[in-house]
């Protein structure tokens, strides 16, 4: 019998594979008018008149629920405020929020988790209007799972394939904070509680630039390296990146190299990747660094004809091709 | 004195390292192909783009340094059948999607076998003090990590703890390497970690027996580009010696106390690596006297319930060991793309992240980049 | 952990140290080092291992035998041989 693998939940190729095979497939047969499930966008756009109504919704399983910097609660808002804004639709309708609770989970914990909701609501203008609420026995669920699900109106789509050749990519600031907090608190390495996760809704930060985007992507799980590469391969053009432009701190680098994980392959919460013709690079930047979300916002990378779907990686002494991660990124030893 | 690590990572200092090479090789004035024998290096190599900066000629070959690609598939069975038999196994990261004859570790996992991820021995050792169940180190890794799970063993584990070894040693992968026909390698550059366990002088009688130089070089951009231009020189010069480009780290006898710890736990034994045939000397197993920490002894592990499975024809149409040797490349392999995928690896250099029919995979041949501006 | 970051040490106790790697504070075993370790020493790590303390005025000679090999002449076989008995030689065997 073949059974579904823990990688295949962690973004990278393999997921793709999954959604590929077992879900696109069959509901892309559906008729439907707008961006649906075979764009594998961060949302789905439905015509409605001259707007879009752009809906998302993500299931949020992540261990521990609290982190360094946020919780399941601010993560299960925040990420579906973003995949919204993502879509350019910044001014949300709505948000439903269905929780499923393990017996026996901690009444405390759920206010916690509930008053980060509330918080992570407030800073983004996203009512929760409707929701679910489920028991499962203990040992049938680990904890708690929340799932959101999100709406928005928007005059102005914005893809994830839209890039050309010449276009710049612009990410709004520092990367690897969010997977590699996680996973210092998994592992137990002590950073001077100066490696948080970088959680947050970027919809009011992303509203003072979406009219200038081309396309738009969060690097969430398989991070910076999985958003472009879909990005890439699905406009049809090369990346070539300048890692040394990319913004990062100094503890996500430490972190990195003493786990043998590269910060490109690690999840973010709260940036995303905006594409933009050259000529409006420079205004987006500076746009975006009048938000406290993008004080480090910096164009990273060019687009260009040759190689569509690769990014190529300029690393300061020479070049190489950046890789897809394959699965969930794990520590190494060599 | 905080800023002195970066300063080997210079990309202006390196530049002009690169430039010396390129000067060197043209000197040379013909393709010459060097193998390095640390998965570390080629790491390195990759992460920094460093290739795209060797002259073309220079062929800088990556070898049979991935300990994890080459550990052998009855090796993963033993690790796989235990995690079955409901043992708790500790294991390093990058062994978890190793393919076995039937599953891998993260195959075993998603069955429900309890894995845990370490990136040291000693967490492996603080699991078994926390639990009662029965956990297994499966260690992975080269001498130098080989001296780490020595030190553990003998620093009184808890009776709940022991280790399936599958520790390789490298020295006497090179002889086979150099030793075989049509090898085109001319030159090794070693690991420095290994070495600052083993010292430099492991590699003389290697370098007496076949001719061929040694230098050892450390990690950072830098030391990989220095150690090539003195690998270069030496190759120029016809002078095989053994060269230390890592003295900082390196020194001719090594860490005598760890090598003490090393061979008072550990013996070698000859086995196959996977993708190279058999290897003399080139496994490590625990001593009889640390039978009490011996996973083979503790439990009886299953070999022969797997035979039935075995893909022998497959594995022996395998040519990892020509392409580690710069003989043959990726697409003279039959199994290359078809059946042996990075999905479905068949040997070590289709396993390992920067192995060579990996990276052909993944990029369509070794791509052809230029230099940083 | 494979590519051995250099770490400062922050702090001795009888069998492990605090180090400092770029700001991330690791604790690792002196077990294998073959020689004594003190605050502000640098060592390298490997799975949690101090293997070497690295001499601080090693660094700087390391860097200054790189400029020789940038600047060295043309396959001078003399040069390649002294400068392989400095590095071969080694500095110190402690």
């Amino acid at each position: 019998m073949n059974r579904v693998a823990l990688k295949q939940g962690g973004g990278g190729r393999a997921m793709r594979a999954l959604i590929e095979k077992v879900f696109v497939r069959d509901f892309a047969t559906l008729p439907f008018d707008g961006v649906g499930i075979s764009a594998m966008d961060d949302g789905a756009a439905i015509r409605l008149g001259d707007e879009w109504l752009v809906v998302t919704t993500d299931s949020h399983v992540i261990h521990p629920i609290f982190f360094p910097g946020g919780d399941i609660g601010r993560l299960s808002i925040s990420g579906t405020v973003n995949d919204l804004a993502m879509m350019g639709a910044t001014r949300v309708l709505g948000l439903t929020c269905s929780v499923i609770l393990e017996e026996g989970f901690s009444l405390e914990w759920l206010e916690v988790v509930q008053r980060s909701m509330v918080e992570a609501c407030i800073e983004s203008s996203a009512p929760v209007v409707t929701g679910d609420t489920k028991v499962m026995g203990r040992g049938e669920l680990d904890g708690i799972v929340i799932n959101t699900t999100g709406i928005a109106l928007t005059r102005t789509l914005v893809r994830d394939n839209g890039l050309s050749a010449g276009d710049r990519i612009i990410v709004t600031g520092s990367i690897g904070e969010h997977g590699l907090a996680v996973m210092a608190a998994r592992h137990g390495i002590d950073v001077d509680g100066k490696l948080v996760s970088d959680v947050a809704p970027m919809n009011s930060m992303i509203a003072t630039i979406v009219d200038k985007a081309t396309a738009m992507k969060d690097p969430t799980r398989g991070g910076v390296s999985s958003a472009l590469h879909e990005m890439a391969s699905k406009s049809g053009v090369g990346i070539v990146l300048d890692e040394r432009s990319v913004p990062m701190t100094p503890q996500v680098r430490a972190v990195g190299e003493l786990l043998g994980i590269d910060p490109l392959h690690v999840a973010n919460e709260g940036k995303a990747l905006i594409g933009v013709h050259a000529a409006d690079a420079e205004e987006v930047v500076a746009r975006l660094r009048m938000h406290p979300l993008g004080r480090d916002a910096a164009v990273i990378g060019t687009c260009v004809a040759e190689r569509p779907g690769s990014i190529i990686l300029d690393t300061g002494f020479g070049r190489r091709l950046l890789a897809e991660p394959e699965g969930e990124p794990l520590p190494r030893i060599c | 004195m905080n800023a002195t690590p970066l300063q080997f990572r210079d990309p202006v200092l390196a530049r002009s390292m690169a430039a010396t090479l390129q000067r060197l090789v043209a000197q040379l004035d013909r393709p010459v192909a060097v193998m390095h024998v640390c998965g570390s290096h080629e790491q390195a190599i990759a992460k920094f783009g460093l290739r795209s900066t060797f002259p073309k000629a220079l062929d800088v070959i990556m070898g049979p340094g991935c300990p994890v690609c080459v550990t052998d598939v009855p090796e993963v069975d033993e690790g796989v059948l235990l995690a079955r038999q409901g043992v708790r196994i500790a294991t390093y990261g990058d062994m978890l999607r190793v393919p076995g004859t039937v599953q891998s570790l993260a195959d075993a996992q998603a069955d429900g076998a309890k894995i845990d991820i370490i990136y040291s021995p000693r967490q492996a050792v603080e699991i078994a003090r926390e639990t009662s169940e029965e956990v297994v180190l499966f260690a992975s890794g080269f001498e130098t990590t080989a001296v780490a799970t020595a030190a553990v063993i003998l620093d009184d584990p808890p009776p709940n703890f022991s280790v399936l070894s599958a520790h390789k040693y490298i020295p006497p992968v090179m002889e086979i390497v150099a030793e075989m026909p049509g090898s085109r390698i001319e030159g090794f550059l070693a690991a420095g970690h290994a070495a600052v366990i083993t010292g430099s002088d492991v590699f003389e009688p290697f370098v007496e027996r076949n001719g061929v130089p040694v230098v050892i070089a450390g990690f950072e951009p830098m030391d990989i580009l220095a150690g090539l231009v003195e690998l270069v020189e030496l190759i120029l010069a016809k002078t095989p010696k053994v060269l230390n480009a890592f003295p900082r780290c390196v020194t001719r006898e090594g860490n005598r106390a760890a090598q003490e710890q090393l061979w008072r736990v550990f013996r070698q034994i000859g086995g196959r690596w996977r993708g190279i045939a058999h290897v003399p000397n080139g496994n490590l197993r625990l001593r009889d006297e640390f039978a009490h920490v011996d996973a083979r002894k503790r439990f009886t592990i299953d070999l022969p319930s797997l035979w039935d499975f075995a893909p022998p024809a497959l594995a022996r149409q395998c040519i990892c060991g020509d392409i580690m040797a710069g003989i043959r490349n990726p697409r003279d392999c039959r199994l290359f793309n078809r059946e042996c995928t990075p999905e479905n690896p068949i040997g070590a250099c289709m396993v390992s992240n920067e192995g060579t029919c990996k990276i052909w995979h993944l990029y369509g041949g070794v791509p052809d980049l230029e230099a940083s501006a | 952990m494979c590519l051995g970051v250099p770490g400062r040490v922050i702090e001795v106790r009888e069998f492990t140290a605090t180090v400092d790697f770029w700001g991330v504070r690791k604790d690792v075993s002196l077990m294998i080092v073959d020689e004594p370790v003190a605050p502000g020493d640098y060592i390298l790590n490997h799975v949690g291992f101090a293997i070497r303390r690295i001499p601080p005025e090693s660094v700087a000679e390391t860097l200054a035998l790189y400029e020789m090999l940038i600047a060295g002449d043309d396959a001078d076989l003399m040069t390649s041989d002294v400068r392989g008995e400095i590095s071969g030689a080694a500095k110190g065997t402690s």
